[in-house]
């Protein structure tokens, strides 16, 4: 393969294995979270007839939302090659903020809930441009800003210690079900809209005359997402409908999936990811990337928390504690976004936080220790770690012929 | 001594580095369609020139002229906003972005109408230019949508010196383009940089390879210890009084470099 043809005579058309090979490098990586979520799921299945129950599964979605948005932010932060260890304390904080500016002061929802997430963008700033001014490696000053924006939380919430979101737009953000038809709507329209922006993209690519993907696996692509997307409203329909919170999350994947795949930013982050020295040299303002990047971590951060919130009802001095830092990180990483920058995609976030929520509910639902809950979700993080890890030598030894 | 056709000279750049002087008081003028051959021994100051007047290092004194006239340069975009290209030794590619990705890198073309208001990027014009690019340059590639880090040396050399001419520059610098290249392939590369000359451009090629040096330079500038040790002509030169001014010989110098 190495040898390779003259690329402007070889530009329009692939050989057949080359296709093949170009679809499996492509979508490997969800490929194989989507089988080990699927194994999982068999597993914990086979264990607990309740587990595959609409209702369960409902509670699973919902459950994932908070994690699945704060891992987007952190798939930012991974893109470059750096780690953001205060998304935890962040999305508490800025659930607070918002909490006790609608509750305490009296503020509208929507200002309210802007007002959070600009604290999660503040901080984000603050932290990119310690990092880059001060050249502080980021987990330190990630780590410093675990404790402040902790501390933070604790002052904010003041002596009771705890706000309650009483039924507001806020708690609707969480707790909106809609009706199957409607659910089924947003399928259909999801559905089509991908299906014809794939279409139009190949069109063009193809009357361009430049290197289009083979019809056939995209045409598997489509099919594939229209099969979930059928599946998974017919089982959210069956229990209290297409929740709004997991509209919320798909929307913020998609979103930043094309920002990172589609703009030039996006390319940057990637290039600032695989080698900083090279995208300085290019010509690309490395800091700004890198603390745009820690912005938009923290700002999901805290968009992560405000849906955390409202699921809940409540932000109080244990929000965004406990796992939820571990989880958003380890997340992205078990479904295939690199530790050490420049790969990943933004699905990896929603994949990721689906391995690890099935895992921590069908865990509850088996009603096991927390010892044991620990400790088989330290082994499925260090399997997925070493498994990316093989997954890249072996990429290595055949790319360098 | 600035001659009629000189693009970029350099007058009297020195540059530092903690004890070690670097640079000191480099002379030195490119001219459009020529090749400029700088040689030396390790630590001679090539790398460290070539980094200076493409605005990696600040230099310390002198001064960088373009087209006559003084110019400053304080970072790698100054340096392109001139029309200066840099190809460097340790090539600056990402290894995780494809051929058309790492062509375009810092300068994507962005999409016509409401997309370019989000910085959306025009993939097809710039994987149609770089398949023009490439097929001009009759670089040869397994896919422009590989990832270079999966690409042999010489198709990353070639991928980097492509690089340099998206930006219509005026002056390439090349930093050890054949170092890590078979025959075939040095051929081509050196078969390149002629073309470039024949387009016009004024080349800087940094060699250790005399034979490279003597194949496709013009003039031949040795740099010792930070200082120019002498220019010549290629024509007419011989492979021994190029190796005398690099080793110092030609100058009864007897006491060590430090």
């Amino acid at each position: 393969m190495s040898a390779g043809a003259p690329v402007g005579a070889a530009a329009e058309r692939l050989s057949p294995r080359q296709m093949a090979r170009r679809f499996l490098e492509g979508d490997l990586a969800s490929l194989r979270v989507i089988l080990a979520i699927a194994l999982i799921w068999v597993i914990f299945a086979s264990q607990n007839d309740r587990f595959l129950s609409a209702t369960n599964l409902t509670n699973l979605f919902l459950q994932i939302t908070a994690v699945g948005l704060i891992s987007i932010g952190v798939v930012m932060a991974l893109l470059i090659g750096e780690i953001d260890l205060s998304v935890g304390a962040v999305s508490g904080f800025a659930a607070a903020v918002m909490a006790v500016l609608h509750v305490k002061s009296g503020w509208a929802p929507v200002p309210a809930v802007l007002a959070g997430v600009a604290t999660g963008a503040a901080i984000g700033l603050l932290q990119g441009m310690l990092f880059t001014r001060f050249r502080i490696p980021s987990f330190v000053v990630t780590l410093a800003g675990l404790l402040t924006w902790q501390g933070a939380l604790l002052l904010v919430l003041g002596s009771t210690g705890t706000v309650n979101l009483s039924n507001s737009s806020i708690t609707d953000l969480a707790n909106t079900f809609y009706d199957p038809a409607v659910g089924w709507a947003f399928a259909a329209a999801g559905v089509v809209a991908y299906g014809l922006v794939t279409l139009a993209g190949h069109r063009r690519r193809a009357a361009a005359g430049v290197t289009t993907e083979p019809p056939v696996p995209l045409a598997l692509r489509v099919a594939a997402v229209a099969a979930v997307a059928i599946v998974a409203v017919a089982i959210l329909n069956s229990d209290r409908g297409l929740p709004l919170a997991l509209l919320i999350l798909l929307a913020f994947t998609i979103g930043f999936q094309l920002l990172i795949t589609r703009t030039a930013f996006g390319r940057h982050l990637f290039a600032v990811g695989g080698n900083a020295e090279a995208a300085r040299r290019a010509g690309i303002k490395v800091d700004r990337i890198r603390v745009v990047a820690f912005t938009l971590c923290s700002s999901m951060a805290a968009v992560g928390g405000i849906l955390a919130a409202s699921r809940l009802l409540a932000v109080n001095q244990s929000s965004g504690g406990s796992n939820l830092l571990l989880e958003a990180i380890a997340g992205p990483v078990v479904a295939g976004t690199s530790l050490f920058g420049g790969r990943g995609s933004v699905w990896s976030a929603l994949l990721g936080a689906t391995v690890i929520g099935s895992i921590a509910n069908g865990m509850n639902l088996l009603a096991l220790q927390s010892s044991v809950k620990f400790m088989i979700t330290g082994g499925v993080l260090l399997a997925a770690v070493v498994v990316d890890s093989l997954a890249r030598s072996r990429r290595r030894a055949e790319g360098r012929v | 001594m600035e001659g009629a056709g000189a693009i970029l000279a350099t007058r009297g750049v020195s540059k530092r580095f903690g004890a070690v002087q670097a640079l000191d008081g480099v002379d030195l003028e490119v001219r459009a369609g020529e090749v400029l051959a700088l040689v030396g021994d390790n630590g001679a100051g090539k790398s460290t020139l070539v980094k200076s007047i493409s605005g990696i290092y600040s230099i310390d004194s002198g001064e960088i002229r373009f087209d006559g006239r003084p110019v400053s340069i304080s970072g790698p975009e100054d340096a392109t906003a001139l029309g200066i290209a840099t190809v460097y030794q340790d090539l600056a590619l990402c290894d995780n972005l494809d051929v058309v990705a790492n062509l375009f890198l810092g300068r994507e073309a962005l999409a016509r109408g409401p997309r370019r208001l989000l910085r959306a990027l025009d993939e097809i014009g710039m994987e149609r230019r770089a398949d023009e690019l490439l097929r001009r340059l009759a670089v040869t590639i397994p896919s422009l949508r590989s990832e270079v880090g999966t690409l042999s040396g010489g198709q990353r050399q070639q991928v980097a010196v492509a690089r340099s001419l998206l930006g219509e520059p005026r002056v390439v610098l090349l930093d050890e383009p054949t170092a890590a290249l078979g025959v075939p392939q040095t051929r081509q590369v050196l078969g390149l940089i002629r073309r470039l000359r024949e387009r016009g451009l004024g080349v800087v090629l940094i060699s250790h390879n005399l034979a490279d040096v003597f194949a496709v330079a013009d003039r031949i500038c040795v740099l010792r210890l930070g200082r120019v040790a002498g220019v010549f002509d290629a024509a007419g030169t011989s492979e021994e009084q190029v190796v005398a001014a690099i080793t110092g010989a030609d100058t009864g110098e007897l006491r060590r470099p430090r």
